[in-house]
């Protein structure tokens, strides 16, 4: 169990797949404008990412390597999340209508978002098994929700501080999460 | 707009991810040098430029409905390709960039040049549109790495540069210094803008 915790903290904390290995950036810098959208993207991905880490570890396992396709990897990939993000949304929408409110909007955004598809990828060169990749899918994302959450959080001050004209926008966004990477990279050496 | 004009768009007017700010993952994770940006620009310009000139020979073929999946099978299909012949041929290279290859599938710009673009222009206009947005991509990035090589380990290209007694400037590769190089680089490039919109009259 204790390689779990050790495991849920490198993800979260010390790799955070955000600031650290560098995956799912353009959201992170796109909707992190304010509180709501960066909570709502935040669930979106935990919820997608939990799901396709499982599904592609067993498609890999037990379709691409039995056949001996594993240069397909990529395409065998990419067409599991697109489908799985179409039938989240679906299922969401006709199940809980509340929660499709809430999420609706991020759903199709996922499918571009690098997040998804890097972790699947890390799973299996990483060699997981599968109750590891599926701890890991789900540390990694939170992993992402904090790191957004906490972006977001210091952009809506931004509204109430005069900023130099050229930093306006994203420029000021990289900087401010170059300081927050700046500060997550404290964590190393913690497990 | 001409053929050149959908060129030259793509190296300072729409420069990616500067002034279409995408594809900021490996942008931030493989500057770590000029090489390596470089070799990351022109993989993803292959796969942009192919992924356009198919999108658009096959655009009215494709019924509308499914047409971001198609979009992305015809990319996911080069990347493999990319993939496949680095490995063979460029492997140190290969081995850097890592899982930023497999990647370039989800690179939203080529996506969104599909998208936007290719599906709704002739092949010739996509494929200047895709080879000038590329090499843009591959400039933004080679500049980048060199940026981050020159302060964060003292050399171009390989090649020492500095003074001796340089102390090289290490927080430049790490992660935190990849998003405030861009932020900076980004800076510097709306000043530029600003400063020419001023002279031509504060549009």
């Amino acid at each position: 169990m204790s390689d779990f915790i050790l495991l849920m903290i490198s993800a979260i904390l010390v790799n955070n797949i955000l600031l650290i290995r560098f995956l799912g950036n353009c959201p992170f810098l796109g909707v992190s404008r304010s509180m709501d959208t960066a909570t709502g993207m935040g669930m979106a991905v935990i919820f997608v990412l939990t799901l396709a880490g499982t599904i592609t570890w067993l498609v890999h396992t037990y379709l691409l390597v039995p056949l001996g396709l594993e240069y397909l990897r990529t395409i065998a990939f990419i067409l599991v999340i697109a489908t799985l993000v179409q039938f989240v949304e679906m299922v969401v929408q006709k199940t809980a209508p509340a929660l499709y409110e809430a999420l609706g909007i991020f759903l199709p955004l996922i499918t571009t978002n690098c997040a998804v598809f890097g972790v699947a990828i890390i799973n299996i060169n990483e060699g997981y098994d599968l109750i590891t990749s599926i701890f890991f899918s789900f540390a990694s994302a939170c992993g992402f929700a904090l790191a957004l959450v906490l972006m977001a959080g210091l952009r809506q001050r931004f509204a109430l501080v005069s900023i130099p004209k050229p930093f306006e926008g994203t420029a000021i966004g990289l900087v401010t999460a170059g300081l927050i990477a700046l500060a997550f990279s404290g964590f190393v050496g913690l497990v | 707009m001409s053929i050149t004009d959908e060129f030259t768009k793509g190296l300072w007017q729409t420069i990616p991810p500067f002034r279409l700010v995408l594809g900021l993952c490996p942008t931030l994770a493989v500057t770590t040098s000029g090489i390596n940006g470089m070799g990351m620009g022109l993989a993803t310009t292959f796969v942009l430029v192919f992924s356009n000139l198919f999108v658009s020979l096959l655009r009215r073929f494709i019924p509308s409905q499914v047409r971001i999946a198609s979009f992305i099978v015809i990319i996911a299909s080069f990347v493999v390709i990319v993939e496949l012949v680095m490995q063979a041929y460029f492997y140190p290279l290969f081995k850097i960039l890592g899982i930023f290859i497999p990647l370039i599938v989800v690179n939203c710009i080529i996506l969104g040049r599909a998208e936007a673009f290719a599906s709704k222009n002739n092949p010739v206009a996509s494929l200047a549109d895709g080879l000038g947005i590329g090499l843009g991509f591959t400039i933004s990035l080679f500049v980048l790495g060199c940026i981050r090589e020159l302060l964060g380990s003292g050399t171009l290209l390989d090649i020492p540069v500095m003074w001796s007694g340089f102390e090289p400037f290490t927080f430049m590769l790490k992660p935190p210094g990849a998003f405030v190089a861009l932020g900076i680089l980004l800076a510097a490039m709306n000043l530029i803008s600003q400063m020419q919109a001023r002279k031509g009259g504060g549009r």
